[in-house]
């Protein structure tokens, strides 16, 4: 028989104000084995804990009951909590009384009655409890960062610096991501090509890194600390290890109507390129969808001008598989589709631009080479209107936008329109905002700093239309403060589109077993606590593909990440979870059930000897758990039509008895 | 010849004959017939402005049992009831307290479900005729007429609920005056609004947006605008009467070469 004690947590009012707490721990004293039941103000403090060991001590508890929050949040607090009083801390049940009980009742008498019943279930529970020992298993000290922008740039490096090899997976040909393309970077203004392309030659110039560009994550396996990832490396048709990067190539391919992608399509590349000069790895790629060899196998211009002999049309994807202690998702972002926004024109008029084509056109290396240039006619806007929020903080058009503030687009704004009346102060700027958000060091000096100094005319009101007439592009927007209406013949009309994750991270998630939200981007452990973790185990959120972020807050998460990451890599074991499936030899007749479930690939077979009652031996093949591989799902448990499979710590005897006690 | 069941409305057996007499001899060029169903009633008017008011709904549910009980698409053609009925099927299948109100009044026995495919005479030309036929049936193109469309609010708003087309840059109509060998002129106001019902209350606000439509088509070269409503019809003209403005029907009677010359 269990001696079992009950502690019931009031977590200040939350608890207490919807449950009578002392009715609660009253009513569980007489439950079976229960021989102490009490009630504290919080249960996870220094004095809660306190009384949870002196209990322990004091009465010789074999099992503990919390009744608190959701055992997310406090169970692995409590589990110490016993182990230190030197009670297994899996003789610790948590029965949640708070999400499922005090926040979701109203009324005293209905919460304290379920509550007594979620109580009663958990002591039920433990008196079925036996203790036990996690498992170890060991840690492959090598980190995988997928995505090479500045987010996964940073965690690479940090990780690297503390020692560890780390691989990148890129799937373009060059690390930088969509910092690389930006001109200039706020509140600072000091050049993006600037401060990111020593890390990214910092990068390639580190022994503990590797880079696999233009290469995606095909399948992902295994555990925290022992992951198996493959990678695709796509054929790129140039040997890397060959290529010099001189570029010569990339001027005398004869296919030359490629749009850029790196110039957001504005201008045009050849089919074998280097999207740009400070690329790393600094070597050229053959497009396979627009290469005439490759296509139909006319041509060969390339080859026959490269000096190295490094192009290699035969080339072909090569899938590395490789072995992982930890896991980074730094895949970034993607400013949305303006399809669905045609009431600006976008797709109408060729002078209706993003905000990331404006940052191409204004950069030095872009297609205008930094003057700011109408792409309809190359000539010089003297009126420009900005529109903020396009597509973000979309309520009322979920089917178009996202509900969510894309938050870098006010700074950026802001940067934009100050930039062009510092460098054109002939040009008229608009910018029509919903709200200004600069929250951030700096940010909202800065924007003041368009208003004020620079007179850039920020407008509180959106833009209903943008209609091209002629040369120009007729503004229709509404004036809030002024209450009037306004048409402004503008020559350039600029977008700041939303920005949504990039569309691989679904597909990485899936792999990841990761969970998202509903717009895609990766949840966190804890949305305060623990940030840069994703719930499963050993799963880094490294920049955007978390949430919305800009260069300094991404840079942050990156380094955060990478600091997990090293924690868990400077580690030589790593505890399992001791809630695994166990087979019953006994029972188990190898019908094979459990392993056709299986999704971990955690059961195989063996045959075994078995003495009979009549002293003679029957070998019969039965079910072997890897526990090492098993994540404790308990799909087996079902499957098992003998009943041979059982789930440690959450057998089905114990279940049962939970029900039991909850029907009662 | 397939029978489609037909939604004609008040407005086009009154100031707009010849959208109703183009839209039935077109249907009959392109092989369906539009079967008026019996007995109909005014669509009630503006759906947005009177969601709440049940009883002026019941003429378009009526309306829509009616084309569910001969099993058949109901194909509208004034831009206005086309929005009421679409608008009034999509709360019956969604809106439950609506639909059971609705019902209540019907009786028992009458019930309608909301299964009603309803389509206006645009989409019915381009989903089920396809432009490609109508084009094969053109015997007097409309070569070299600069013909620009005006949609207005009601045929494409809201969005989530008519589903016929980009409510900010719909092709459909340019698309069909391509098919029937015109020239489509594009212009930023087609689907703006021509001023509607305010007409009656602030003539100046609506002769403020229908003349901007009206410039708005012209600076792009239109010598024509079509239209499929009356209101839009209606309002263009008013305030810009030199300006020549059409029904759909009309040009497409005209290239299939089912229109009585002279007889309008």
């Amino acid at each position: 028989m269990q001696r079992i004690g009950v502690f019931v947590c009031w977590c200040g009012s939350n608890i207490a104000g919807t449950v009578d707490v002392e009715k609660v721990s009253e009513a569980l004293k007489n439950e079976p084995g229960v021989v102490f039941s009490t009630n504290y103000q919080y249960m996870c403090s220094q004095a809660g804990q306190d009384i949870i060991k002196d209990a322990i001590a004091e009465h010789k508890l074999t099992g503990i009951v919390v009744c608190s929050c959701s055992p997310r949040m406090h169970e692995a607090t409590f589990r110490k909590t016993a182990a230190a009083a030197g009670l297994n801390s899996y003789m610790v049940e948590i029965a949640n009384i708070r999400e499922q009980c005090s926040w979701v009742h109203k009324d005293m008498q209905s919460g304290t009655e379920k509550a007594i019943i979620l109580g009663k279930a958990a002591v039920a529970k433990v008196n079925l409890n036996a203790p036990l020992t996690p498992g170890e298993s060991p840690v492959t000290k090598r980190a995988l960062v997928i995505g090479g922008g500045i987010a996964g740039i940073q965690t690479a490096l940090d990780i690297a610096e503390a020692g560890f090899p780390v691989d990148i997976v890129e799937k373009k040909p060059t690390i930088g991501g969509k910092m690389a393309q930006l001109d200039k970077t706020f509140p600072t203004l000091d050049c993006a090509a600037c401060i990111l392309t020593p890390k990214m030659v910092d990068v390639a110039q580190n022994d503990k890194i590797r880079i696999f560009s233009y290469s995606e994550v095909e399948e992902i396996g295994g555990f925290v600390g022992n992951f198996t990832v493959k990678i695709k490396k796509k054929a790129r048709y140039v040997k890397e290890d060959v290529c010099t990067g001189c570029g010569i190539c990339t001027e005398k391919c004869p296919q030359k109507k490629v749009p850029n992608e790196f110039n957001m399509g504005m201008d045009n590349r050849r089919a074998v390129y280097i999207p740009f000069a400070q690329a790393v790895p600094k070597v050229a790629t053959i497009d396979p969808n627009y290469c005439t060899m490759l296509k139909t196998g006319k041509c060969g211009v390339c080859a026959k001008v490269c000096t190295a002999g490094a192009i290699d049309y035969t080339q072909k994807d090569e899938i590395i598989e490789e072995k992982y202690g930890a896991i980074v998702a730094a895949t970034g972002f993607n400013p949305i589709s303006m399809d669905k926004f045609d009431e600006f024109a976008y797709n109408q008029s060729k002078d209706v631009i993003t905000s990331l084509e404006f940052e191409r056109l204004t950069n030095a290396a872009g297609p205008t080479a930094g003057k700011l240039l109408r792409p309809s006619d190359g000539k010089h806007p003297h009126t420009i209107v900005f529109v903020q929020c396009v597509g973000s903080r979309c309520d009322a058009c979920a089917e178009k936008g996202k509900e969510y503030c894309s938050k870098i687009c006010c700074m950026y704004t802001a940067k934009h329109a100050m930039l062009t009346r510092d460098k054109y102060p002939d040009t008229d700027v608009y910018v029509f905002y919903i709200d200004v958000r600069t929250p951030g060091k700096a940010f909202d000096e800065f924007y003041r700093r368009a208003v004020e100094e620079y007179g850039v005319h920020y407008i509180k009101g959106m833009v209903g239309k943008v209609s091209p007439e002629g040369d120009k592009l007729m503004v229709r927007a509404s004036d809030l403060l002024a209450n009037k209406q306004l048409n402004i013949a503008a020559d350039l009309v600029v977008l700041a589109a939303a920005i949504e994750p990039d569309k691989s991270a679904r597909p990485l998630a899936t792999m990841l077993t990761a969970s998202m939200d509903t717009n895609d981007f990766f949840t966190e452990a804890h949305p305060k606590l623990r940030p840069v973790e994703s719930p499963t185990a050993g799963v880094f959120l490294s920049g955007t593909c978390q949430g919305p972020k800009d260069i300094p807050e991404t840079v942050s998460q990156a380094s955060a990440a990478a600091a997990k990451v090293i924690g868990l890599l400077a580690k030589d074991k790593l505890m399992g979870n001791p809630c695994v499936a166990q087979s019953n030899e006994l029972m188990c007749n190898g019908c094979s059930s459990c392993e056709r479930v299986c999704p971990y690939g955690a059961i195989t077979y063996a045959d075994k000897e078995f003495r009979m009652p009549d002293r003679t031996v029957a070998i019969r093949r039965v079910a072997m758990v890897n526990e090492a591989v098993c994540q404790g799902c308990g799909a087996c448990t079902v499957a098992c039509p003998s009943g041979a499979m059982d789930l440690k710590g959450f057998a089905t005897s114990q279940i049962i008895a939970e029900v039991d006690a909850i029907c009662k | 010849m397939k029978k489609v069941a037909y939604f004609p409305g008040c407005t086009l057996k009154t100031k707009a004959k010849e959208l109703d007499r183009y839209a039935r001899k077109s249907a009959e060029a392109l092989g369906f017939y539009l079967d008026e169903i019996e007995n109909w009633q005014c669509c009630g008017g503006v759906f947005t402005t009177s969601r709440n008011e049940i009883a002026t709904k019941l003429s378009s549910v009526r309306a829509l049992a009616d084309a569910q009980k001969k099993n058949q698409t109901l194909i509208t053609v004034c831009s206005a009831c086309h929005n009421v009925i679409k608008q009034t099927n999509h709360a019956m299948q969604t809106d439950e307290e609506f639909a059971l109100k609705v019902n209540n009044y019907l009786g028992a026995g009458n019930e309608y479900d909301g299964k009603t495919k309803v389509l206006h005479y645009l989409e019915y030309l381009r989903d089920e005729v396809g432009f490609e036929e109508v084009a094969k049936k053109v015997v007097k193109p409309l070569t070299g007429k600069k013909i620009a469309a005006y949609y207005g609010c009601l045929l494409l708003r809201p969005n989530s609920v008519m589903a016929m087309d980009d409510p900010e840059n719909p092709t459909i109509i340019e698309n069909l005056i391509k098919a029937l060998g015109g020239e489509a002129v594009v212009y930023p106001y087609r689907n703006e609004c021509c001023g509607g019902y305010i007409a009656l209350e602030d003539a100046d606000s609506a002769k403020k947006k229908s003349t901007s439509v009206v410039a708005s088509a012209r600076s792009h070269g239109a010598e024509i605008i079509v239209t499929a409503c009356p209101l839009c019809k209606y309002n263009l003209e008013k305030n810009n009467p030199e300006a020549k403005v059409v029904y759909f029907t009309d040009l497409l009677a005209e290239a299939l070469g089912v229109k009585e010359d002279g007889n309008e």
